[in-house]
């Protein structure tokens, strides 16, 4: 059994009439174990999908799908209080700005404890040794003298490892991380996935890893899944869709990368950008930047085809020298 | 903390200088002096006037009748009423306690209606509530004071009968000063039905008075609240899995809370140095009525002094203010 199946998910924002779809009948799955990745531009719908996972999105967003299976139970069939047993719990996230993500009124100590008290109760001196636990297996040095901190006494690779360690406190099965590294140093983003990988290991979690850099989810996760505009372009084991993109997008992505102009004046770009809420195209969505777009794309919206393995949404998939095929 | 504290008074010495060198520079610029006003229309000689200046030690030159003035205050002396003849101090602490009564049960009615109505706009923004809290608080912030406790005594004093237009007290009753204020004083002598008599005569006036800070309280809260709401430890909290009022409640309402004392602190300090207009209306013997009408009969040592009282009352709320800040936000706290 799949740790967690989503089939179908929609998120809309808007007037019921002239709804604006930020997620669009995305579906993956996540086995435990398994660390997936999910990549695009800004506002692809990366977030906004794990949110409507968590139950985070509020009204007026709506969210709605074929089923969301968490260990085999429908999510949306659930009461908000049987919900709420398992956010936090068992699925916990994991946020990009790490800073402003802790509340600065509370100490380490209680922003972490409080996690344990609400789903596990026990006495506060069980919950500050576990705490002291905790932040010492996020590798938090001297974690006694840590707990009366504020958050603004810490550093942003010290908040984000509290972060981690109030994600991990409940021993959850599925861990969401929302780009836990785009707002740290560059030498603190190493360590940082370092430790959540270490962690997903040793704890043998899903890990949802949802970022922009593409060298950190080809290093780290097992699949990948590659959004654009709300929808999933392209998905498929990491190592064989970055060596052999089927999708136009993922391709221009990889092209996108320093690496791959080496030698060459200019980085290769693909020109324009995500189409917002009132530019969206009629066909396919990368159809106004796409290099290969025929009459077709611009007119039709192609659907997600491929086995369980790969998956691609393209009229034309490209093949492996990265041509598209008539 | 205390090195916090100690820093902030002083910084009060020079506001205090400089309301002594305002109020008693201001009341001596304003036309005609007290003798004149005693006197009257039926008017009084050259001579007797000038008699009763240098009784009074008001030909004395300006720049001695000031050091005068600040010797006394150093010295705990704040000068005594040209009018009554009664020291100021004695006049302001027998009227002081109607005035923190009233401002007291103002605060608490700005206090416990406003902070709730912000809260529950801010949560349920965009409703019908919400909508009705924020038209109503604008109305009640924009609302003349004198035409609102009119209207309100119109109401319930005149058509309903349910409360007494003015003064703290019904006749009928005799209670024995123990510590001014009259809700605890009528508990005190045990008479019946005076206490009740004591809440019946507050509540108009309190509700008066605490329109305009139950406005500013509401309409800050909501949006301080609706700030907060939108921040990422929210979304933390949210994500933890507990219940939406415990996120309000614990994480939302304390960070919510910090600009809210603020106006809280500003809005106590201006109703405990007196409310002019409600206290009037209602004849409540308070401190506004009794400045406004020393200033009428230019009793330099009564506006003098009551001033600086009130002025004492406003920076100490402050001060308080400040600290409380300290307490809730550990920012502040780790700064200092």
């Amino acid at each position: 059994m799949e740790l967690l199946e989503v089939k179908n998910l929609c998120v809309e924002f808007g007037s019921e009439e002239n709804p604006f779809r930020a997620v669009d009948q995305v579906g993956y799955t996540v086995s435990r174990g398994e660390v997936v990745g999910i990549v695009g531009e800004s506002g692809s719908g990366k977030s906004v999908s794990s949110l409507s996972i968590m139950g985070l999105i509020d009204y007026p967003g709506r969210v709605t799908a074929d089923s969301m299976l968490f260990n085999g139970q429908d999510l949306q069939k659930l009461s908000d209080k049987e919900r709420r047993k398992i956010t936090g719990a068992d699925i916990a996230m994991i946020f990009q700005e790490p800073m402003s993500s802790l509340n600065p009124c509370y100490t380490v100590e209680f922003q972490i404890s409080e996690a344990l008290k609400i789903h596990q109760g026990g006495t506060r001196k069980w919950r500050r040794e576990r705490v002291i636990e905790l932040l010492e297996q996020v590798g938090i040095p001297d974690p006694k003298s840590r707990l009366s901190n504020y958050p603004h006494q810490l550093s942003g690779g010290m908040s984000q490892r509290v972060m981690i360690a109030m994600a991990i406190a409940c021993e959850p099965i599925l861990l969401i991380a929302d780009e836990p590294t785009t707002a740290l140093d560059v030498t603190i983003q190493a360590q940082i996935m370092d430790l959540l990988l270490d962690l997903q290991k040793q704890k043998n979690m899903g890990l949802v890893l949802i970022t922009h850099d593409l060298a950190l989810v080809a290093e780290a996760a097992d699949r990948v899944i590659v959004m654009y505009a709300g929808q999933v372009v392209e998905s498929g084991p990491a190592e064989e869709l970055f060596s052999t993109p089927k999708h136009p997008y993922t391709q221009a992505l990889l092209r996108s990368l320093p690496e791959s102009s080496v030698g060459q004046d200019r980085l290769d770009a693909l020109p324009g950008v995500v189409p917002g809420a009132f530019d969206r195209p009629t066909g396919c969505m990368l159809s106004p930047r796409c290099a290969y777009a025929t009459e077709r794309c611009h007119n039709e919206q192609p659907h997600i085809q491929g086995d369980k393995i790969r998956q691609v949404r393209c009229f034309t998939p490209l093949d492996a020298n990265g041509e598209p095929v008539q | 903390m205390f090195q916090f504290i100690f820093k902030k008074l002083l910084l009060v010495v020079p506001t205090f200088i400089g309301i002594t060198l305002l109020t008693f520079t201001l009341i001596r610029m304003i036309p005609g002096d007290p003798i004149e006003i005693m006197a009257g229309e039926r008017g009084v000689s050259p001579e007797r006037h000038a008699q009763l200046r240098s009784e009074l030690g008001l030909d004395q030159p300006i720049l001695v009748q000031y050091f005068d003035y600040v010797q006394g205050i150093f010295q705990g002396d704040l000068g005594v009423s040209l009018i009554t003849k009664t020291p100021v101090i004695e006049e302001f602490l027998s009227l002081f306690p109607a005035t923190v009564e009233l401002a007291f049960c103002a605060a608490m009615f700005a206090i416990i209606i406003g902070l709730p109505a912000g809260i529950i706009a801010a949560v349920k923004r965009g409703s019908v509530f919400d909508h009705s809290v924020m038209t109503i608080s604008l109305t009640g912030y924009s609302m003349p004071i004198f035409w609102w406790a009119l209207l309100l005594m119109l109401v319930f004093s005149v058509n309903l009968d349910l409360t007494p237009v003015s003064g703290r007290m019904d006749v009928t009753y005799w209670i024995d000063e123990v510590t001014g204020f009259m809700l605890i004083d009528t508990l005190l002598s045990g008479e019946e039905g005076a206490f009740k008599s004591a809440v019946h005569h507050l509540v108009l006036p309190s509700i008066v008075l605490g329109t305009i800070p139950m406005a500013v309280i509401a309409r800050m809260t909501r949006s301080s609240m609706l700030e907060v709401l939108g921040e990422d430890y929210i979304r933390t909290a949210r994500s933890k899995g507990m219940v939406p009022m415990r996120v309000i409640v614990v994480h939302a309402l304390r960070n919510a809370l910090i600009p809210v004392i603020t106006v809280i602190g500003l809005q106590v300090g201006i109703l405990l140095s007196g409310a002019i207009l409600t206290e009037t209306i209602f004849a409540w013997p308070g401190i506004g009525k009794w400045l406004i009408e020393s200033i009428g009969r230019r009793d330099y040592p009564v506006v003098q002094g009551g001033i600086l009282i009130v002025a004492t009352m406003i920076i100490m709320v402050n001060l308080f203010v400040d600290i409380m800040y300290g307490v809730v936000n550990p920012r502040i706290r780790h700064a200092h």
